[in-house]
């Protein structure tokens, strides 16, 4: 049960793709953004304080509430599967499509989430007036936003990846494109799905507990579950329900890895395209149980028959086929032109109202101030990803070159990883309020609490993966010291270090919103930052510099990536690669 | 390179009773090395032949110092040997090349871990990679070559350091066979004309002609544990011809040696039990073996070394198929030569359908253990079993790891036989659509 998972490379880091996109797809998000408020705040009702049930800090509620928070995270992750398939599959599809979504998704995935909540939820709210469900799907939206891009990453490439000689049987067998899907692309894709579906999960914790209590100006959502229990305990300075929510949270993690994620991945291994056997194949007593009790196989059979004759269904689904004639290429090439002239209108239009929109509500001088709060957040994140790395890379190849550890440290990582970091943080924050620490230093290391994980149970996966003939062979001509780490073991460890460090850091820009401003009953610490500029503006409501806030950031991620991350990848991918 | 009087060599590594056993999840040990005796003196190449299982590469990695013996002596210039010792060199079969150094980066390595300064380094290093034959290749990445010239780095990485003792585990083995062939050519070149500065080589191999014709002395190893059941020395003087009567001879001769060792260890002639292990053969292999052997020119009788040249096969490779066909009773094994039985030629006339049910009635006659399966399904109400229990059965008597080959192999003799089915998700066995034949 405590098999190593493999890892996968991310699909969000894997990616190479024309930058002269991101330029249109950029100013559309955010000017997506921009219009749904300004459109909203019409709407915006000015003194509706919206009615959702109290929160009881008796620890008798939280099963319930956890619950509720589990539910939430189901809905979100079917709406990341349903969007995934769809959006994937257009973006792998169709040439045109391909070339705004594409850039669209990477964008999307370097906007820090919790950034747009307040936008998010002001618009769901808007949408259903003095409804409870308009708040539901305000965090459902959010756990989504957290969950869909790396998913649909995953399955765009797999669908581009899609072997030829399966492809050609398919073609050979007359599959309809509808047959196809289901019995070769989504199969296909299925084991690379999953892994980022667990990767996924794991990162939503986190959101769903700072998404259920969200203040936006005047208006306050508490939401019953575990993100707003540990709000009102926080307010009431309840250190005992703080523990409560804690414990509740390791159980639901537990369970849901158990009864969930195991036995997804332990059955998805079915869909691996290598014929040879995996070293483990993973393994899910859960998935045991269910495939050897006739009575559960029994009640699943009427489900599986209908998805069966569903993929079965010879339902054409026309998907843009290019047909190569004379005729066909100019008249397609005229389309192209059309296309990208009228990309580049709204493109353009998009700009200037949004630049519009800025100056005349923010000023020049708060612009480059958030610019500069900007590079204090930079360095925080690239300060403390080193920091983590310096400790959990030695630890991690510690670990990963003996086995039997590596296999009771690797869940331990893993479960840590998907522990919401933000249920730590009162514990922290009591002690800096006690000792009268400084917060914009101590403060800090709450950005990598939750996502430092990441980088050691990656070391730790490559280390485990480090061939032995390597070793030897290190051993043999007695290869020891600094030697050995710049010659050998940082070399071999590289692409996974690169891969848990992208997801860290990514992780840790998001975090900054919430832990660059925390609070405990009456003390608030706030360190200076852009994550603490956003979050005070959203509880100010002040749209226009929250907007300026999130572009600010995202542009910061999106730079991060392109100038740090990806050469850094591209050099594990083409040189360091084994074999 | 043969003097007779070896007394008067100097001895380089000496390794007396030497026992090596792994410790499985914590059971009882899996004997891999059993009471091992061998000397390697100044001026020879010494093999080790073996079949896999036989802990060659176990003796290999002891000597290297990367693994310590359960018990025994192991001296090197006559003192115990602690760890891995200076001037020893070793040559991986998977070239183990650090696929992020340069060619010049991998082999000045060892040297930059010797602390030769770095002027010095740069020298040898060229020096070596000159005499390797890899001149202009310094600055390409190992990627960026083809195997044999990978192995070339090897060799140069080995060689680069000056060791006494250079190692060598399986080195051709990754390679394909012309290529191969160049480099022991050259290898044994440079041995011959004294440009080596190395003593002695010890050469890890399952390949009997390799062994015959690099070595002056090869050590025969059986399996499970790994003894050493004969000692041969080759007396044939370099460049050796493979195709001169005496060199042919005595690869027939080592090839008989390793089959008769093998009667010989299981005392009741070839009778299978429960709970022996079993080696995964498919029954392709088996059928096309068959087929082989029935048309001419063997019709029916054939020297091993010379079908396992036609049909380029290892001697890993076609031992167990030679094996598991005299267990089944297809075929008989007698001086170095394999012989099919009446029923295994009958086998190879008949078509699929015959077959399967010729294979189904020696299956079950002579391998226990899938007549206990089907046994054991025919009795269970549901006729249904899982996969466990056999296992927990099998590993009574065998490690983990071969009670799951076993039980591998048996399954697939056994959906081949149709005697009974196996979902592999479920992990049970059943009589589902196995007609009740037999």
């Amino acid at each position: 049960m405590t098999s190593v998972v493999r890892p996968f490379i991310p699909a969000t880091a894997k990616r190479l793709m024309p930058n002269r996109w991101d330029l249109v797809a950029f100013p559309l998000i955010i000017g997506f953004l921009m219009f749904a408020t300004t459109g909203i705040e019409g709407t915006w009702a000015p003194i509706s304080a919206l009615q959702t049930e109290p929160i009881s800090l008796d620890p008798s509620n939280l099963p319930e509430y956890a619950l509720r928070t589990t539910l939430r995270m189901l809905a979100a992750m079917a709406a990341s599967i349903v969007f995934t398939l769809v959006y994937g599959t257009l973006a792998a599809k169709s040439r045109r499509a391909e070339k705004l979504l594409v850039p669209i998704l990477d964008i999307l995935q370097s906007v820090p989430v919790l950034g747009y909540i307040s936008f998010t939820v002001t618009f769901f709210l808007a949408l259903f007036p003095g409804r409870v469900l308009g708040a539901e799907f305000a965090a459902i939206f959010a756990i989504f936003t957290s969950q869909a891009w790396n998913m649909t990453f995953s399955f765009y490439q797999s669908m581009r990846t899609v072997p030829n000689d399966l492809k050609e049987v398919s073609v050979n067998l007359r599959l309809s494109g509808w047959q196809k899907f289901w019995k070769l692309e989504v199969p296909f894709a299925m084991p690379g799905m999953i892994w980022n579906m667990m990767m996924s999960m794991s990162g939503g914790w986190f959101f769903v507990v700072a998404s259920e209590a969200i203040t936006v100006g005047d208006k306050t959502v508490t939401l019953p579950g575990v993100g707003s229990y540990l709000a009102m305990a926080i307010d009431h300075k309840d250190m005992g329900a703080v523990g409560w929510v804690i414990l509740v949270m390791v159980a639901v993690i537990l369970i849901y890895d158990q009864f969930l994620f195991r036995p997804l991945v332990a059955w998805a291994d079915k869909f691996r395209l290598e014929d040879t056997m995996s070293q483990a194949a993973p393994e899910s007593w859960v998935l045991n149980l269910i495939q050897r009790t006739r009575f559960i196989q029994q009640l699943l059979r009427p489900f599986g028959k209908l998805m069966k004759t569903l993929a079965r269904l010879r339902l054409n689904i026309s998907m843009p086929q290019y047909i190569h004639t004379e005729a066909h290429t100019t008249v397609s090439r005229a389309i192209d032109v059309v296309w990208g002239v009228f990309m580049a209108g709204l493109c353009a239009f998009i700009v200037w109202r949004l630049f519009s929109f800025i100056t005349t509500e923010v000023h020049l001088l708060e612009a480059l101030r958030v610019v500069g709060l900007g590079f204090i957040t930079l360095i925080r994140v690239t300060l403390l990803i080193a920091i983590a790395s310096v400790i959990w890379v030695p630890l991690g190849v510690y670990i990963g070159l003996r086995p039997a550890l590596a296999e009771k440290v690797q869940p331990l990582a893993q479960f840590l990883a998907a522990f919401p970091a933000n249920l730590l943080f009162p514990v922290f924050v009591i002690f800096i309020v006690h000792f009268k620490l400084d917060p914009d230093i101590w403060l800090s290391p709450l950005i990598v609490l939750g996502t430092q994980w990441y980088i050691l149970f990656n070391v730790v996966a490559g280390a485990s993966a480090f061939p032995n003939d390597f070793r030897e062979a290190a051993t043999n001509f007695r290869i020891r010291g600094w030697q050995w780490w710049r010659q050998v073991m940082l070399p071999g460890i590289f692409p996974y270090y690169i891969t848990g460090a992208i997801t860290a850091s990514g992780g840790a820009w998001n975090a900054s919103i919430v832990s660059e401003m925390v609070s405990w009953g009456n003390d608030k610490l706030v360190a200076h930052g852009l994550g603490s500029y956003i979050a005070q503006t959203t509880a100010a409501g002040d749209f226009p510099k929250i907007l300026l806030g999130i572009t600010v950031m995202s542009v910061f991620v999106v730079l991060f990536n392109r100038l740090l991350w990806r050469p850094l990848y591209a050099i594990a991918e083409n040189k360091l690669r084994l074999n | 390179m043969t003097i007779d009087n070896t007394t008067l060599r100097q001895e380089i590594f000496s390794l007396k009773h030497v026992d090596k056993g792994f410790r499985k999840g914590g059971e009882e040990d899996v004997q891999v090395l059993d009471d091992v005796n061998l000397t390697l003196l100044e001026g020879e190449i010494v093999g080790l032949l073996g079949r896999s299982g036989s802990g060659k590469s176990t003796l290999l990695r002891i000597i290297a110092g990367l693994i310590q013996a359960s018990s025994g002596e192991v001296n090197y210039f006559g003192k115990p040997l602690t760890g891995p010792a200076e001037g020893v060199a070793m040559v991986f079969q998977t070239f183990a090349l650090f696929p992020w150094l340069t060619v010049l980066q991998n082999v000045e390595a060892g040297l930059e871990a010797l602390g030769v300064p770095p002027d010095e380094r740069r020298k040898r290093a060229l020096a070596a990679i000159d005499l390797i034959g890899l001149d202009g290749f310094e600055n390409a990445y190992p990627r960026e070559m083809s195997g044999g010239m990978r192995q070339r780095v090897g060799f140069a990485r080995g060689l680069v350091v000056n060791p006494t003792l250079l190692l060598m585990d399986e080195p051709f083995s990754a390679l394909d066979v012309l290529t191969a062939e160049t480099l022991r050519t050259d290898l044994l070149d440079l041995w011959n004309t004294r440009q080596l500065p190395i003593k002695s080589v010890l050469i890890v191999t399952h390949n009997i002609e390799e062994a015959v014709f690099m070595c002056d002395r090869i050590m025969v190893l059986s399996s499970n544990p790994g003894r050493v059941v004969a000692e041969i020395k080759v007396p044939f003087p370099h460049p050796r011809n493979r195709l001169d009567p005496a060199f042919r001879k005595m690869v027939d001769d080592i090839y008989a040696l390793m089959t008769r060792r093998r009667s010989a260890d299981t005392l009741n002639k070839v009778q299978l039990e429960v709970g022996s292990p079993l080696t995964e053969v498919s029954t392709n292999l088996m059928a096309g073996l068959m087929e082989a052997l029935a048309a001419p020119p063997y019709n029916g009788r054939a020297d091993m070394p010379e079908i396992a040249g036609k049909l380029l096969l290892e001697v890993d490779d076609l031992f167990p198929v030679a094996e598991i066909l005299e267990h089944l009773g297809f075929a008989e094994l007698k001086d170095g030569d394999i012989l099919l039985t009446a029923a295994g030629k009958q086998f190879a006339d008949v078509g699929t359908q015959e077959r399967k049910v010729l294979f189904a009635e020696h299956l079950l006659r002579n391998v226990p253990l899938a007549a206990r399966i089907r046994r054991v399904l025919q009795e269970r109400p549901g006729q249904r079993a899982p996969r466990l229990r056999f296992e927990q059965e099998l590993e009574d008597y065998l490690s983990d790891s071969a009670a799951e080959e076993t039980l591998d192999t048996v399954i697939n003799w056994g959906r081949y036989a149709e005697i009974f089915s196996y979902n592999d998700h479920t992990e049970t066995f059943s009589m589902e659509d196995v007609e009740g034949a037999l």
